[in-house]
């Protein structure tokens, strides 16, 4: 993990250099608290609109949580058709780092840059807790500044988090290590096989459904090694991929 | 004035949550005997003039796109019908 002092450093270095897109949909909630995020890990954020039809040039893209379109057919189910959404399925075929978190994640299945889809929570509540989670695969462009193995935690917040997809995708997803991330000590909302999140094949574009940008900065995280509220192992993805960015 | 029906339901393998819960209301409303209920969608797509073959296709090709999502639901019906208030009928 970064260190907040080692960002605080880079801060104004190369890496401000990463310009990073947080895509705002009607209905989205998360997206200043991503800036926020990409910002604390030394980078540019760069505002997307849903209507924006290009990427304006940005190096990286977050989808952020929320209710996109109030969730309305099924979460994420319309965002898909985006006028963004176009040039950003291009970008990321073409090897663009692309992180879903939560609706964003849900969005990423409906565009079928990730397999698989997510259904309501199987006790049918809405959740919010602080989540731990097992890093599964650190080489992905979002992960590479954690460990393979490392606990993470960072809030949940969802209604429709149930990750499904049927016994071959999962089979696939495992052999080959595309489940990134892992629900540790309760699965909060019955996922398959515990999954939390998932890449697509080139490791790229990665989805879950907890949130790392709510745990970036001392004093607004979940309760950490230091006390309350210290928590923030959400950083590491913000800096994986200005480090992805700038190799 | 035509109107298209689309029925959308869960997979039967897919756990249905929101079925589930109405299950589970029945019996406290003293409706008992159903051993499970599975909630759908119902969308009714109007057109002017009448439904044709070339409405049905774009309405086929409309409900295995967005009205539904392959990998948990299955498009169940999508047919012509005059009134869409005795569409059951």
């Amino acid at each position: 993990m970064t260190s907040p002092a080692a960002v605080q450093d880079r801060a104004g270095s190369a890496v401000a250099g990463a310009r990073i897109g947080v895509v705002t949909f009607p209905g989205t909630l998360d997206d200043r608290d991503a800036a926020r995020a990409v910002r604390l890990a030394g980078g540019t954020a760069v505002p997307l609109w849903h209507a924006d039809a290009d990427l304006h040039g940005v190096d990286a893209v977050v989808l952020p949580g929320g209710f996109s379109y109030g969730d309305y057919l099924r979460a994420g189910a319309i965002s898909r058709f985006a006028p963004v959404m176009e040039p950003l399925v291009d970008a990321a075929n073409g090897g663009m780092p692309v992180l879903g978190i939560c609706n964003g994640f849900q969005i990423l299945a409906e565009s079928h840059l990730l397999p698989g889809a997510m259904i309501k929570n199987d006790h049918r509540s809405f959740i919010c807790r602080e989540q731990v989670l097992s890093v599964e695969n650190a080489d992905t462009a979002w992960t590479r500044d954690y460990s393979r193995g490392e606990k993470i935690t960072i809030p949940l917040k969802n209604q429709d988090g149930q990750f499904v997809a049927d016994e071959h995708t999962l089979d696939e997803l495992e052999g080959e290590g595309r489940v990134v991330f892992r629900y540790v000590g309760w699965n909060p909302n019955g996922s398959r096989r515990d999954i939390a999140g998932i890449c697509n094949a080139a490791g790229n574009v990665v989805g879950l459904m907890p949130h790392p940008e709510h745990a970036v900065e001392v004093g607004f995280g979940p309760d950490g090694a230091r006390g309350p509220r210290t928590g923030t192992d959400g950083l590491g993805f913000f800096t994986s991929v200005i480090g992805s960015l700038l190799r | 004035m035509g109107t298209v029906v689309v029925d959308v339901m869960p997979k039967p393998e897919i756990l249905d949550p929101q079925g589930k819960a109405v299950a589970s209301a029945l019996p406290r409303l003293g409706f008992g005997g159903f051993t499970g209920v599975r909630q759908g969608r119902r969308f009714e797509l109007t057109v002017e003039g009448e439904v044709t073959e070339a409405v049905l296709e774009q309405v086929r090709q409309a409900a295995v796109t967005l009205l539904s999502n392959p990998v948990i639901e299955d498009v169940v019906r999508v047919e012509a019908v005059a009134d869409p208030s005795v569409a059951d009928a």
